[in-house]
């Protein structure tokens, strides 16, 4: 059985440095002192570091994805809580419908439904711009936040609303004082994948976007015209706010798991 | 097929914590075992040592006088009954059923011809091609004892397997498992914590509690001669009175109590000698109102202190005047109308009662 | 009716628009901005691009037109042929690494093991799969290594190929891979282990007869996210696949890009989407689990 054991550990390294490969290239690379993200490696310098950070586009475009991430997680969150709400408390006619009717982007590319919108957009007037990807973004993280949240609507969580409209709850002050609260760990967790989908989606952003554009939409630009150790830095800043909002992620809802 | 089962000085430590602290034990060939005891007394952990799922620390392990105590459970005479039955649900019951056979190299046609019989045997005729979702717990449980008895096993090891079933039907499973057993022989060792199944379907019952061996014998043997105070308190309810061991004479020794003289047979105070301090083990059942009884011995009158009626007797407590803080429990007859506050002339039939070793276990 | 029945069919009405009230943002969210785009490119598939306007002619030119354009059937058999061997090579590659993490790795570090595995996927999309260039570029990480290493005399041409698009697809999909049969080998109880190897079957005849086809659901769910992501993906084609050949969302945005050609555009999409629900389709029976 030892040399199974080997075998595996040998095996579980070479895939964990296959995974691992690009990007610690990148990292590596984005400390490159030259004009080339490829080897030879020129001792580190921090100066494409200085670049990213001076360059006022991909700061915009930065802020601009943050901005749309946030923004348009939270409508996805909000809509999805409300319909899995409905739909789980009340079990109106056409529940089975409307849960197929909202769950359904997921087995389309996101290619197609970019491609949708804007034919949709462009026949209708409607001009390209952050507003039209921030809508786009919704559209394909509805499904997600209403499918998370369906789950975590469970039966013992009715008794709890039930005493809350007791005592005199509106329907409105139990979903939002009560239902919400206790679902906490699911909103987290949708809001924070929906956050982490938009962030770097890029076919939706790149149709729908024209002159403010998002992060991906942005490097992919810079990379038009050719290597260079700019877009290595980017990445990696993009790779430390992650891996951060990921430790934070789970520091409190490690800590709201703790408590209970 | 069929075998005994001997355990030799097992023991079987978990990081720190003894699970099993010596274990002897043997086990006829085509008894029905039954290792009783309460949460955490090892019996579980005893079982699994037997079907090979872990290796003792200590001891041996000896099936039909082989050493099997490092044998893998595949290569061991043993098939074990899980509580969850851990049927295969992707396979039908005939493929599950016949899966040791087909581990064994038997062909197609063989092994489903011998899958049929045991579905057979368990009362699922006729269900071979269905699949065990499509079962209720009770008839998966059936399944299960088929497809450990497929491969001839020299011991079947059963872990806890009634616990999910509601009362009529863990009656019924207990009467059906009795039935198979003797009619194909193997040796049955059930884990369980309920001693009402334990008296009703083993030959042997063995007695655990904090990874030792509290008591073994037939279920008549352990409830009416415990050998120890655990014992007696586990198997049904008891009456724990002290006493001091008196004299003996003509076949019957005297317990002094604070009840009064007891005269129990030489037989029930065994091995305990004059002045010895004990307490006495005193049945529901052995306690009765009419003091005139063959073998009743008067204990003075007793207030009831509360009275419920279990259909067969009246489950009641009361105070004995002789001795107001030991509160005794009795089973008086059916057609018993006190109530509380009532004062009833108390005896007991010392011809049941067993004395034990005051500090014993 | 009687008052009874009244007020109950009114409180199961008062109900329903209750619900409805509720519902009906994410609903109308999704018909307008889903369902109408959808129905819109559909009906633009069946027109076609006259000059610079479209026509609101309906036929079938584009569909017709897809079947006798031999590139453009060449990029829906190159997208098919590419998918099918991400899908198979991720498959093969994930099964064992799931398996080492769910049984090897000590339960308090299975966790952490896959958050590991998930984290290199936390760089931007865009800037990853171009770093798979670099790192298969000529002069190169995975070219210096081999050179230096003896095995090859000249560097390979590794970037900008068919191989270089399977290597980014696979890079993403084993991950996915891994954490779908992860999750189905978790959740399988031990004692169908154990039951296995009481009535005498081997650790092979154990994974064979009986981990392997539970783990089915898991390689089956992970293995259709796979083939509805990769085969419409654009990224990793276009920077790493090199000008050789196309694969089909390529094609697509080359419509929208150089031509303008919305219309066919939107008739190559639908071709898109019939062959991932023919894929659906087909696989659906695999992907509901009967549990016991």
């Amino acid at each position: 059985m030892r040399a199974a054991s080997i075998a595996a550990a040998l095996y579980a390294a070479v895939l964990y440095g296959f995974i691992f490969l690009p990007v610690a290239v990148l990292v590596l690379f984005s400390f490159q002192g030259g004009r080339f993200p490829i080897p030879p490696f020129n001792g580190p310098s921090l100066a494409w570091y200085a670049a990213v950070l001076g360059d006022a586009k991909l700061m915009a475009a930065l802020l601009n994805s943050l901005v749309v991430a946030v923004v348009s997680s939270a409508v996805a969150c909000l809509l999805g809580f409300l319909a899995a709400y409905g739909l789980a408390r009340f079990r109106p006619p056409g529940t089975a419908l409307s849960r197929a009717l909202i769950t359904a982007p997921l087995a389309v590319s996101t290619l197609i439904i970019g491609l949708g919108l804007l034919m949709t957009f462009s026949m209708a007037g409607v001009e390209r711009s952050l507003l039209t990807v921030g809508i786009g973004h919704v559209v394909i993280n509805l499904p997600l936040c209403f499918a998370i949240l369906s789950a975590q609507m469970g039966d013992h969580q009715v008794n709890i609303e039930r005493a809350a409209r007791d005592l005199g709850a509106s329907e409105v002050q139990v979903m939002a004082l009560v239902t919400a609260p206790m679902l906490a760990p699911g909103l987290i967790a949708a809001f924070f994948l929906s956050v982490t989908f938009s962030w770097d989606e890029f076919i939706i952003a790149f149709l729908l976007s024209r002159f403010d554009v998002t992060l991906p939409v942005e490097i992919w630009s810079l990379l038009r015209s050719g290597l260079n150790p700019k877009t290595n830095a980017v990445g990696s800043i993009v790779f430390l706010v992650s891996i951060v909002l990921v430790f934070l992620l789970e520091l409190t809802v490690f800590r709201k798991a703790a408590r209970r | 097929m069929t075998a005994d089962v001997e355990l030799k000085a097992i023991r079987h430590r978990f990081q720190g914590f003894t699970a099993v602290d010596g274990i002897d034990l043997t086990i006829g060939a085509g008894q029905f075992a039954v290792l009783l005891g309460p949460s955490g007394c090892g019996k579980t952990t005893l079982l699994s040592i037997l079907g090979g799922f872990l290796t003792p620390s200590e001891g041996q392990v000896l099936i039909g006088g082989r050493d099997v105590t490092r044998v893998a459970p595949a290569k061991r005479p043993t098939t074990t009954m899980f509580q969850d039955y851990a049927l295969f649900p992707h396979v039908t019951l005939a493929a599950n059923v016949g899966f040791g056979l087909r581990m064994r190299g038997v062909g197609r046609a063989q092994r489903d011809v011998r899958a049929r019989e045991l579905l057979a045997l368990v009362g699922l005729e006729g269900a071979a091609t269905k699949k065990p979702h499509e079962l209720s717990g009770g008839q998966r449980q059936r399944v299960a004892l088929a497809r450990a008895l497929a491969v001839e096993p020299d011991v079947l090891l059963l872990d806890e397997p009634l616990g999910a079933l509601d009362l009529k039907l863990r009656r019924q499973m207990q009467d059906e498992l009795k039935a198979i057993q003797r009619r194909v022989g193997t040796t049955f060792v059930h884990v369980t914590h309920d001693q009402e199944e334990a008296m009703a379907i083993a030959d042997l019952i063995v007695v655990m509690n904090r990874g030792r061996i509290e008591d073994r014998g037939s279920p008549e043997a352990i409830y009416l001669r415990p050998k120890s105070l655990f014992s007696a308190g586990f198997m049904g309810e008891v009456n724990l009175v002290p006493g001091e061991i008196g004299a003996a004479s003509g076949g019957m020794v005297i317990a002094t109590t604070p009840l009064g003289p007891l005269a129990l047979a030489a037989a029930a105070a065994e091995g305990l000698s004059t002045g010895e301090r004990v307490q006495l083990a005193v049945r529901p059942e052995h306690l009765c109102l009419d003091t005139a009884a063959a073998g009743a011995t008067a204990i003075g009158p007793a207030t009831i202190l509360d009275s419920a009626f279990f259909g067969t007797h009246h489950r009641c407590r009361l105070m004995p005047e002789r001795s107001p803080g030991l509160v005794l429990l009795a089973h008086l007859p059916q057609s018993f109308a006190g109530r509380t506050g009532d004062v009833v002339p108390l005896a007991i039939d010392a011809r049941g009662v067993v004395a034990l070793p005051a500090d014993a276990g | 009716m009687s008052p009874a029945a009244n007020t109950d069919a009114q409180a199961r009405r008062r109900d329903s628009a209750r619900a409805w009230s509720f519902v009906a943002p994410a609903v109308l969210w999704t018909a307008a901005f889903f369902v109408v785009p959808f129905a819109v490119m559909a009906a633009a598939s069946l027109w076609s691009r006259v000059g610079t306007d479209i026509v609101r002619i309906w036929s079938l030119d584009n569909y017709v037109g897809f079947f006798e354009k031999p590139h453009l059937v060449a990029a829906l058999v190159n997208s098919l042929e590419v998918t099918a061997l991400v899908t198979a090579v991720s498959i093969v590659l994930a099964y064992p690494l799931a398996f080492i993490i769910a049984e090897k790795v000590p339960r308090r570090w299975q966790r952490l093991a896959l958050i590991l595995a998930v984290l290199p996927f936390w760089t931007s999309y865009v800037v990853r799969s171009y770093s798979w260039l670099l790192v298969l570029a000529k002069n190169g990480i995975v070219n210096q290594a081999l050179l230096g290493a003896g095995v090859i005399a000249e560097p390979l041409e590794l970037a900008s190929t068919r191989t270089a698009t399977v290597i980014g697809f696979v890079h993403f999909f084993v991950m996915l891979l891994t954490l779908t049969i992860y999750a189905n080998l978790v959740q399988l109880s031990p004692n169908y282990r154990r039951a296995a190897a009481d009535l005498g079957a081997s650790t092979v005849q154990t994974f064979v007869h009986v981990v392997l086809p539970l783990t089915r659901p898991g390689i089956m769910v992970g293995a259709f996210l796979t083939f509805v992501l990769c085969i419409g993906d654009y990224i990793t084609p276009q920077i790493l696949g090199g000008n050789q050949e196309l694969l089909l969302p390529q094609v697509i945005m080359l419509q929208i890009g150089r031509r303008a050609d919305f219309p066919n555009a939107a008739a190559l999409s639908m071709i898109l989407m019939a062959v991932v629900t023919v894929v659906y389709v087909a696989c659906a029976r695999f992907l509901k689990i009967e549990r016991a």
